[in-house]
């Protein structure tokens, strides 16, 4: 058989060259000099901005040195911080809450499944800093939306990015999130066909009994692939940034915000890099783990 | 078991009416089957029994109880669809059970009630296979004992055969003609087969529009058609129709039409209510229509369109001038010779007719 080509393979390669020198530039070369900066103790000022060092793994070893590995501000408080994170806002928050919403919206009218959707998706398409604002005022200990909700109902305010700053983020990010998995899920379960619900229905299950017994175990890849998404878009995110500066004291300070500290306002170039590798390799983990698991219930099916 | 009743049920989609109002009723043991067109309004007939769709009026009965709102699970109703709505991801032995697993049966009991209604279908030594290992008729036969497994008051049929092959299908309709006797279940079966129907049905009800023409035994549907739509729609090949000039002629009907003359009916006042209309239409099945021979004086004549040996018959088509056709089915060892033309004869005891408005004029002492 011809090969059809719309170009000569020389002409491919330099309609290919701009784009394939960005990438290069700014994406490749970048991947490996984080992981040569981290074996340094490069950092923006003084000698060894200009003249680094060579430290081996002395940077890994700082940030697991086992006497300040839970202490407030450090590598491991951040890390486990960032583990629970993941687990309420992302697990529990985004996954549940969007496979709850996008279950419950299968057998709600049309034009009420049309405004949950609405209302959910707008939450995920706003822009990060707008989003962060409107929390911001939705928080606010003297005129925030909470705050007003509570007073009118009796309730006492709160001054909750003091006082409960990690629920708040793991709250945010929830609401934020929920979107992407309910728009999953719900594609997903529109690809089942209706008479399977419906031969459940005329048989006597409760929407609960068809939930667990049809649309969760025909899903499975769906739920997979979502749980990977969201762990790691969780795992990585800054935007609670915007909402606590990483703060009050530490409290809110997760992995991408401790790195962004440690290289950008401590300067610390090469502590920072060794920090951005150590979370590589974790979402490199989540990443097998889940394809193991995929894998494995796929191989089962069969 | 119990009977169904639809009082002045009406379902509109939108804009659309799919059923603007029907009411009927099925005795408890009748094998009804709902026969029409797609787009007649079975299927969403049978989706109001179930459930599945909710009436926009009038009300469903199921044995005796108004059930017009209430969900399907609470019906206590069995439904073999189309597709055989298969669970993928479960075993036959699962599959056929989860009626049972659903009603909070113990597993060892309810795959035991599984196995029992799967040997019955002939299943019985595939449960550990899943719906993709095995044939469509295996698979069709897997729905109708997720059906069977469970008491139920009514079995709703949408269409169950319509996705086997002819072979298959055959011996699936069989099969569910024995069950009904067997069981004498309250049945309601969806079909646009008018032979599914005829075979299966205690009584047939002919839909057209969303609304019912005939609603009679199978017999009474092929012998006595309501209207032309069922005379058309029910036998294969169907009621030859064939429009005619109608006059009384000295105490008799005459009719007449291009290449036909039919003479020497007797006549009844509907008949000559009608007759003096003008037009009717004549009705007769190919099987009472045979090959003219000299001195047949009620004929009909036209170019030869067909000849199909069927085995035990012969099915002849002519085409009469104004392109309308007739079909002879003709029994005989022997091979139909024809040449360009072909007259076949009326056996005047067998002939139907309908009025100007396609409605069927009853016969003499009806």
């Amino acid at each position: 058989m011809k090969k059809f080509s719309l170009l000569s393979t020389r002409a491919g390669a330099v309609f290919l060259a701009p784009a394939a020198a960005l990438v290069g530039v700014f994406v490749i070369i970048p991947f490996f000099w984080v992981i040569v900066v981290s074996f340094t103790n490069r950092t923006l000022l003084g000698r060894t901005a200009v003249d680094p060092d060579f430290v081996g793994l002395q940077n890994y070893f700082t940030l697991f040195n086992p006497a300040t590995f839970f202490t407030r501000g450090q590598f491991g408080f951040s890390l486990i911080l960032t583990v629970q994170f993941v687990i309420f806002s992302a697990l529990i928050g985004q996954a549940l809450l969007g496979l709850i919403l996008a279950w419950l919206s299968q057998s709600v009218s049309p034009t009420l499944k049309n405004f949950l959707q609405t209302a959910v998706i707008a939450a995920w398409i706003l822009p990060e800093v707008v989003i962060g604002f409107a929390w911001f005022a939705f928080l606010d200990y003297d005129n925030g939306t909470l705050n007003m909700i509570m007073r009118s109902l009796g309730l006492p305010p709160g001054d909750w990015l003091l006082q409960q700053p990690f629920w708040v983020i793991v709250i945010f990010n929830t609401w934020r999130g929920a979107a992407f998995s309910m728009m999953l899920f719900n594609s997903a379960f529109q690809s089942i066909p209706p008479s399977y619900f419906q031969a459940a229905d005329v048989a006597g299950a409760s929407s609960w009994q068809k939930l667990r017994d049809i649309a969760l175990p025909l899903i499975r890849g769906h739920v997979v692939t979502d749980l990977i998404l969201i762990t790691m878009w969780t795992f990585n995110v800054f935007t609670p940034f915007l909402l606590t500066n990483g703060g009050p004291s530490y409290r809110t300070e997760l992995l991408s915000i401790y790195t962004y500290r440690v290289a950008f306002k401590d300067f610390e170039f090469g502590r920072g890099a060794a920090v951005g590798v150590v979370i590589m390799l974790i979402n490199l983990a989540f990443a097998l783990i889940y394809l193991q698991i995929a894998k494995k219930k796929k191989a089962e099916a069969e | 078991m119990a009977s169904v009743e639809f009082q002045n049920v009406s379902k509109t989609f939108g804009s659309f009416t799919a059923v603007p109002d029907i009411s009927f009723s099925i005795a408890d043991g009748e094998f009804v089957c709902l026969l029409g067109p797609s787009g007649c309004g079975k299927t969403t007939s049978l989706r109001m029994i179930a459930g599945l769709e909710t009436p926009s009026g009038g009300k469903v009965l199921i044995g005796g109880k108004d059930v017009t709102y209430l969900h399907p699970k609470d019906r206590q109703i069995s439904m073999v669809f189309q597709d055989y709505a298969l669970y993928p991801h479960m075993n036959l032995a699962d599959n056929i059970a989860y009626p049972l697993k659903v009603r909070g049966e113990a597993e060892d009991k309810r795959h035991a009630r599984a196995k029992e209604v799967a040997d019955v279908l002939k299943i019985g030594d595939l449960m550990k296979r899943l719906p993709s290992q095995i044939s469509g008729g295996q698979q069709q036969r897997t729905s109708l004992a997720r059906a069977l497994v469970y008491p139920s008051q009514v079995y709703l049929f949408d269409e169950p055969l319509s996705n086997l092959d002819a072979k298959l299908r055959l011996e699936a309709r069989g099969f569910l003609n024995h069950l009904q006797r067997d069981m004498g279940m309250t049945a309601v079966y969806v079909t646009h087969d008018q032979a599914e129907a005829m075979a299966l049905a205690t009584r047939i009800a002919v839909m057209d529009k969303g609304r019912i023409v005939q609603f009679a035994p199978p017999i009474e549907i092929y012998r006595r058609p309501a209207t032309t739509f069922v005379a058309n729609f029910v036998g294969n090949p169907p009621m030859n129709l064939v429009p005619v000039e109608a006059m009384v002629d000295g105490g008799q009907l005459r009719l007449r039409a291009d290449g036909l003359t039919l003479t020497g009916l007797p006549l009844s006042d509907d008949i000559a209510k009608a007759a003096a209309k003008g037009k009717m239409t004549l009705g007769v099945r190919p099987e009472h229509l045979r090959m003219a021979e000299a001195g047949d004086a009620n004929t009909i004549t036209g170019k030869l369109f067909a000849n199909e040996n069927m085995g035990p018959e012969s099915l002849v088509t002519m085409e009469r001038a104004d392109g309308g056709r007739v079909t002879a089915r003709i029994f005989t060892d022997d091979e139909i010779r024809t040449d360009d033309h072909v007259t076949l004869a009326f056996d005047t005891r067998h002939v139907t007719l309908f009025d100007d408005t396609g409605a069927r004029i009853p016969e003499i002492g009806e």
